[in-house]
C-alpha cells in the first residue's frame, strides 16, 4: 500500500463524471480530498490523496489520463522560518487545512506539514514573509 | 481602613526588594479568589503589555553634518523617503514609508535594520545655501554613526479594538490580516486582559510622564495618542467596546532590540511595525486593584465588517470568545485568528515584571493625567479648497 498527493486538472467537459467513485469501485483506490476547486463546465482541480497499491494506482492513474484528466504528484511544499516567526497569528487565519494552529496554552504557532494541502494563502498573509513553497520532491 | 498607597511607597518597596509584583494575567486569575481589597492589600504592582503592529510609529534621527555641510531637503535611507522639512540634517521617518517602486521594504525596515546596526545607504539633496553649500551627498549611516535616533510613535496602545470580518465575496488585504470572503475568518489585534490600556480604563495610573517598556528598553508616555477618545460606549465593565484611547510614547532607539520592534509588511496594504509596549500600573487602592483583575470574558468589542465602506458594526464579542478560536455573530459561527502576538505580549510583561522586582524599573507618577472628555473628528471634504 501507498499514499501519495496528487494535483488533479480536469477539462470543462469532463467536470460532472464520478471519476472519485471510479477510482474506489474499480481500482480500490482510498482518496482524502484536500483541496477542491470543481464547477461543472468549467476546469477545475483537486489535490488529492490516493491510497492503494502500486499497480492500482498506476492503473488508476492511467484511467484519469484517459479521460483528459491530467494527473501531477504534489511536489511543492510549505517551508516555514520558524526562527524569525513573532507568532502574531496572521497566518492561522487563512489556513482552513488546520495547518498552522495556535498553541491554545502558550499562544506560539504550531505548523503541522502533514495537515498542509499547499493552498498557499500562508504566504502573503505573514507580515514578515516567513513562508516559502518549496518545489523539490 | 481603605488602602491607600502612594508612588512614593511603592517605589520604596521595590527598592528594597520588597514589592509583589503580578503579571495582569496572574492578577485575573488571583481575582477569583481573591476580593479587590485583598489584592490591594497584596499586590503593589501589576505589569500589562501589548506586540502589535501599529502604523503610527516612526524615528527622529539626526545625521550629523558633513564637510562641506548640506541643507537636506530631500532624503531616502536605503531608498525609503524621509521627512525633509526638520533642520538640515534631522529627519523623521515613519514606519509606513515606502518607494512605491519597492512597497516591501519600508521606514519600519529601516527602522530595524538602524536597531540591529546595519549600514544604511543615507543618499539626499539641497539646493545648495550659503551657510550649506553642497548640493548632494550619497554616503552610509548606522546606529554608531548617527548622533540620535529617538522612537517616537504618536499612536500606539490603542485601548480595545474591532474585531475585523469581510461580508463580501473578495478576499480582502488589512492591516487587520487576510480576510476571507463570506465572513470565513475574523481577526483580532489586542492582548485581551493582558493589555495595558484595558488594565486602566479610565487612566488613572498612566498619563504624560509614565515610564514603559518600549521596545527592549525604558521609555515614556510623553502625550495622548492621536485620536485619543474617551467618548465610545462602555460596557458593564468599564470597558470601551472599540477602539477609544491612545498613547504617543517616545524612547532611545539605540537602546532598543528587534525583538520587541519588528517591520512587517500586509500584503496589499503596505508596511508596519511590530512594537513591544510594557506598562507597569501601581496598585493604589482597591478601585485601581478591581480594574487590573479584569478578565477576558469581561472585556467585549465589536466586530466590524471591514469589507464595507465604513467598517459597519455586526455585534459585539468578548475575548474569551475570541480566543477559544470561534465566535457566533449574526448566527453565523466564524473562525477567529489574533493579529498581535501574545506570546510576545507576555514575554514584555514577564520581563518588566522581572526587572521591578530587581529594583531596576520604579514606577512614576504622571506629570499630568490625560484629559477626560475627548470625541474624534472625521475629515470634511470642501470642494475647491480655500479658492
Ligand atoms: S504570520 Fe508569520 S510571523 Fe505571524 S505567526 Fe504566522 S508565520 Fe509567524
Ligand atoms: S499552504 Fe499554508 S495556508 Fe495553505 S494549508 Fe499549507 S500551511 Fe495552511
Amino acid at each position: 500500500m501507498q499514499k501519495k498527493r496528487y494535483v488533479l486538472k480536469f477539462p470543462p467537459q469532463s467536470g460532472d463524471q464520478p471519476f472519485s467513485y471510479h477510482l474506489v469501485k474499480d481500482f480500490d483506490i482510498r482518496i482524502n480530498i484536500l483541496r477542491a476547486e470543481v464547477w461543472p463546465g468549467k476546469t477545475g482541480s483537486l489535490v488529492l490523496e490516493l491510497e492503494g497499491t502500486t499497480t492500482n494506482l498506476k492503473n488508476g492513474i492511467a484511467y484519469l489520463q484517459e479521460n483528459q484528466v491530467s494527473c501531477e504528484p504534489l511536489n511543492k511544499k510549505i517551508t516555514w522560518d520558524n526562527a524569525r516567526c513573532i507568532s502574531c497569528g496572521n497566518c492561522t487565519a487563512v489556513c482552513f487545512a488546520g495547518a498552522l494552529q495556535m498553541d491554545p496554552e502558550k499562544w506560539e504557532l504550531q505548523f503541522d506539514p502533514e495537515k498542509c494541502i499547499v493552498c498557499e494563502l500562508c504566504v502573503p498573509a505573514c507580515p514578515l514573509n516567513l513562508f516559502k513553497i518549496d518545489f523539490r520532491e | 481602613m481603605a488602602i491607600q498607597k502612594t508612588y512614593e511607597e511603592i517605589n520604596e518597596k521595590i527598592r528594597r526588594g520588597e514589592a509583589v509584583v503580578l503579571t495582569a494575567e496572574e492578577v485575573s486569575q488571583m481575582a477569583l479568589t481573591c476580593t479587590p481589597e485583598e489584592i490591594a492589600e497584596k499586590v503593589d504592582v501589576v505589569t500589562t503589555a501589548t506586540f502589535g503592529a501599529m502604523c503610527s510609529s516612526g524615528a527622529i534621527v539626526n545625521f550629523g553634518h558633513a564637510n562641506p555641510p548640506i541643507r537636506m531637503e530631500k532624503i531616502r535611507l536605503n531608498g525609503v523617503p524621509a521627512y525633509e522639512g526638520l533642520a538640515a540634517v534631522d529627519t523623521y521617518i515613519g514606519a509606513t514609508a515606502c518607494d512605491p517602486e519597492n512597497p516591501k521594504y519600508g521606514g519600519a525596515h529601516v527602522i530595524q535594520d538602524l536597531v540591529d546596526g546595519k549600514d544604511i545607504e543615507l543618499e539626499a539633496w539641497g539646493k545648495g545655501t550659503d551657510c550649506y553649500p553642497r548640493k548632494h551627498i550619497k554616503t552610509v549611516i548606522n546606529k554608531e554613526t548617527v548622533n540620535e535616533m529617538i522612537l517616537f510613535n504618536p499612536r500606539n496602545a490603542y485601548q480595545n479594538y474591532p474585531v475585523a470580518v469581510n461580508s463580501t465575496s473578495q478576499m480582502k488585504y488589512t492591516y487587520m490580516g487576510s480576510l476571507l470572503p463570506n465572513m470565513r475568518n475574523a481577526t483580532y489585534s489586542t492582548s485581551g486582559e493582558l493589555s495595558p490600556l484595558l488594565n486602566d480604563p479610565e487612566m488613572k495610573t498612566i498619563g504624560i510622564g509614565t515610564r514603559i517598556f518600549l521596545g527592549g528598553t525604558q521609555g515614556f508616555v510623553v502625550w495622548p495618542g492621536t485620536q485619543f477618545n474617551t467618548s465610545k460606549p462602555k460596557n458593564e465593565f468599564g470597558i470601551p467596546v472599540g477602539n477609544s484611547a491612545t498613547l504617543a510614547v517616545m524612547g532611545n532607539l539605540k537602546e532598543m532590540s528587534s525583538e520587541f520592534l519588528q517591520a512587517a509588511y500586509y500584503e496589499k496594504y503596505g508596511v508596519s511595525l511590530f512594537v513591544g509596549i510594557g506598562i507597569p500600573i501601581p496598585v493604589l487602592n482597591a478601585d485601581i486593584a478591581k480594574n487590573v483583575s479584569i478578565r477576558n470574558e469581561q472585556i467585549e468589542t465589536t466586530v466590524c465588517d471591514y469589507g464595507v465602506e465604513g467598517s459597519p458594526a455586526l455585534g459585539r464579542v468578548n475575548y474569551a470568545e475570541l480566543r477559544s478560536g470561534e465566535i457566533e455573530v449574526q448566527g453565523k459561527k466564524i473562525r477567529t485568528a489574533p493579529v498581535s502576538s501574545l506570546s510576545k505580549a507576555r514575554k514584555i510583561a514577564e520581563i518588566l515584571k522581572q526587572s521591578i522586582l530587581a529594583g531596576e524599573f520604579e514606577i512614576s507618577k504622571p506629570v499630568q493625567m490625560f484629559p477626560t472628555n475627548t470625541s474624534l473628528k472625521s475629515l470634511k471634504e470642501v470642494k475647491g479648497g480655500t479658492e
